[in-house]
């Protein structure tokens, strides 16, 4: 029970983690309507910038603004170059630039940082909470309580922003509706990179923690790739559907390989999430929380 | 003046239907039939085609045109995204390896044609979720093939032979006592079954089966209210695309690499021929051999230019750059493509038929 206990719990955690990168999505996809493949490209991205700006001298306070600034940068270019000349495009489109926006950001943050492996040291340690060790004998890692602390915050930020701020109001209204929103003058191409600023800054946060949690390395990209199943479980539009669905997503998949893992061999975390959320998909396929798919000729 | 179909009529319903309908077209076809497999031969006999051309260029262009091929049915004509492309080529290597592996006396082509069966019968249980699901959900759905494909061959000892390494060596493809092991026979055996391959498929897109794809890719909703079928055509786009994916998967094997893992049939390579459909021309035959041709070109092209700016100019880029600005170079030209031309090379091609039509006099 304990051993179950332990493992439910680093599993929730890990799903915190991948909630915080399925939010990137959710975001941009709410405002625009444009499902972001590149977001684990910006994780990346961020991630290989701030260790990189930290292993050429910079003190972490000072690469952490300057990446912020590189992102915002690269949100906004990305919005301008790459999104603009294909509004109203098929959905599809957008979603196969995004893939093509994923490649170049990847060989570009390679090309600037190299392909090797970095570390990325933000101050907190990966060693199981004393407290709960004592008292509970259970190994929790103080690391992922942290992290998960900050995603919540940073959840709340945004919901707060989403619901109680003029900015946040229009983003509702854009979403709901591009041509209604604009024809009561509310500014739609401000508001698309406030969007992408905002998403540069999610993937941000993202990258540092999961880049101090596992190195800042390629495979970091196939981390943002879990966020995808999340997002099927939870609704690409449901802020509280990425968390819902990450929570989801990282018990079961900890304990699927915990549990099940050992009888076909193991290594079952690689595609378990994506299974869970074609079955998922098979019974309701807007997701726990999406908006209902109403389809007219 | 060379390409006008003016004074060719058609008398009978066969020639009105039939799947080149203009003169020169045919010709052309019969053109570049004729130089795959009689010219290469000569210029190689002549000493003129390396090896290299054949192993490294002709060779892989062509099975990336047939796996390119296999999605575009699925991607082009039915209009579902799927991203597990290189899943269904490594169903299909490793289905034809065990055929013939454990039956005796297997001839190597129905052993390509059970494996891309097979393939087709992994296709349509991944397919099943494009009833209920579309669009990039249906996309991310099929990232579970992907994953779950490569994992299930990595796992499973029986698939690969209990190898310990995983990595499985494709027997020799042998016809009729008469044994392809050159570069350059290798380069003909695969010739042919693309041909045939690409004929039938050409002829598949303007048959019924064809039309209810495409209807079914336009307006999925009215093509159900005014008869078509969705789950059948659906599924049969997916086993359809999936086999040849399949058979693209076993030539991969046996014509190209001759040894294979699982993990050589990645996401980095169901992408990459996703790519070239983008690029080619999503919903088209012609597209899908200009943009195989396109990225099995790219590397080479960029690698020479990089000697070229090392060499003549002097710029020393550090190593391990040239794969970081291949990436680059690879998105910058999808969004490229998809901005500016999202129709791809295949309509390119089109418009140059436009224009040669009225050619030399544009009024």
């Amino acid at each position: 029970m304990q051993f179950f206990l332990e493992v439910l719990i680093g599993g929730l955690l890990s799903g915190v983690m991948y909630a915080l990168v399925a939010l990137g999505y959710v975001l941009i996809y709410k405002a625009s309507g444009v499902f972001n493949f590149a977001q684990g490209a910006m994780v990346f991205f961020a991630a290989l910038t701030t260790a990189g700006l930290v292993d050429s001298g910079l003190s972490l306070w000072l690469a952490l603004p300057l990446t912020m600034v590189a992102m915002v940068v690269l949100g906004l270019l990305t919005e301008k170059i790459v999104l603009r000349p294909l509004v109203a495009q098929h959905e599809i489109t957008l979603f196969m630039a995004t893939i093509g926006l994923t490649f170049f950001v990847e060989g570009l943050a390679q090309a600037i940082w190299g392909a090797n492996v970095r570390s990325l040291d933000l101050g907190i340690e990966d060693v199981p909470l004393e407290w709960l060790l004592e008292n509970a004998n259970m190994a929790v890692s103080q690391f992922d309580l942290i992290a998960s602390g900050i995603a919540a915050v940073l959840v709340t930020l945004l919901a707060i922003f989403f619901s109680k701020t003029k900015i946040g109001r229009a983003l509702r209204a854009v979403a709901d509706d591009h041509q209604a929103a604009l024809s009561i003058g509310i500014p739609l191409q401000h508001l698309w990179g406030i969007v992408w600023a905002v998403a540069g800054f999610v993937a941000l946060v993202a990258g540092l923690l999961w880049g101090a949690r596992n190195g800042v390395q390629f495979a970091l990209t196939f981390v943002a790739l879990k966020a995808l199943p999340v997002l099927i479980l939870g609704g690409f539009t449901s802020v509280p559907g990425a968390i819902v669905g990450g929570l989801i997503i990282g018990a079961s998949e900890k304990l699927a390989e915990v549990y099940i893992g050992p009888h076909v061999g193991g290594g079952i975390e690689g595609w378990f999430p994506y299974v869970l959320a074609l079955l998922f998909l098979l019974v309701r396929p807007e997701g726990l929380f999406g908006e209902r798919i109403i389809r007219r000729i | 003046m060379l390409y006008r179909e003016a004074g060719q009529f058609k008398a009978t319903y066969a020639e009105d239907s039939q799947i080149f309908p203009i003169r020169q077209d045919r010709i052309g076809i019969a053109l570049i039939l004729a130089v795959a497999f009689v010219g290469t031969p000569l210029l190689s006999v002549a000493g003129l085609l390396s090896d290299y051309t054949f192993t490294a260029i002709l060779t892989p262009f062509l099975i990336f045109s047939l796996a390119a091929l296999g999605l575009n049915i699925l991607t082009g004509y039915a209009g579902q995204l799927s991203l597990g492309t290189a899943a269904f080529m490594a169903v299909g290597a490793f289905a034809s390896y065990n055929f013939m592996l454990r039956i005796d006396g297997m001839p190597i082509l129905v052993a390509f044609i059970l494996g891309g069966i097979c393939a087709a019968a992994v296709g349509i249980v991944f397919g099943l979720p494009s009833l209920r699901i579309r669009g990039f959900y249906l996309a991310a759905a099929t990232l579970a093939t992907q994953f779950f494909i490569v994992w299930c061959l990595t796992k499973v000892g029986w698939f690969t032979n209990y190898s310990s390494s995983g990595v499985i060596t494709a027997q020799k493809i042998e016809m009729l006592g008469y044994t392809f092991d050159t570069a350059f026979s290798k380069y003909l055996f695969v010739l042919s079954v693309v041909t045939v391959m690409a004929l039938l498929a050409k002829n598949m897109v303007r048959t019924n089966i064809g039309r209810s794809w495409m209807a079914i890719r336009d307006m999925d909703m009215a093509a159900e209210v005014i008869g078509f079928r969705p789950m059948q055509t659906k599924l049969m786009a997916f086993a359809v695309s999936s086999f040849y994916c399949g058979v693209a998967g076993a030539l991969f094997a046996y014509a190209y690499l001759g040894t294979v893992e699982p993990e050589g049939f990645n996401l980095d390579l169901s992408f990459r021929i996703l790519f070239m459909i983008i690029i080619g021309g999503v919903g088209s035959i012609l597209g899908s051999f200009l943009g195989a041709a396109f990225i099995v070109l790219l590397p080479i092209g960029l690698n020479m230019f990089m000697h070229f700016l090392e060499g003549s100019v002097g710029i020393n880029l550090p190593s391990g750059i040239s794969s970081s600005i291949e990436l680059m170079v690879f998105g910058g030209l999808i969004i490229f493509f998809l901005i500016v031309e999202p129709h791809g090379l295949a309509r390119l091609w089109q418009i140059g038929k436009e224009k040669l039509r009225l050619w030399p006099f544009p009024h």
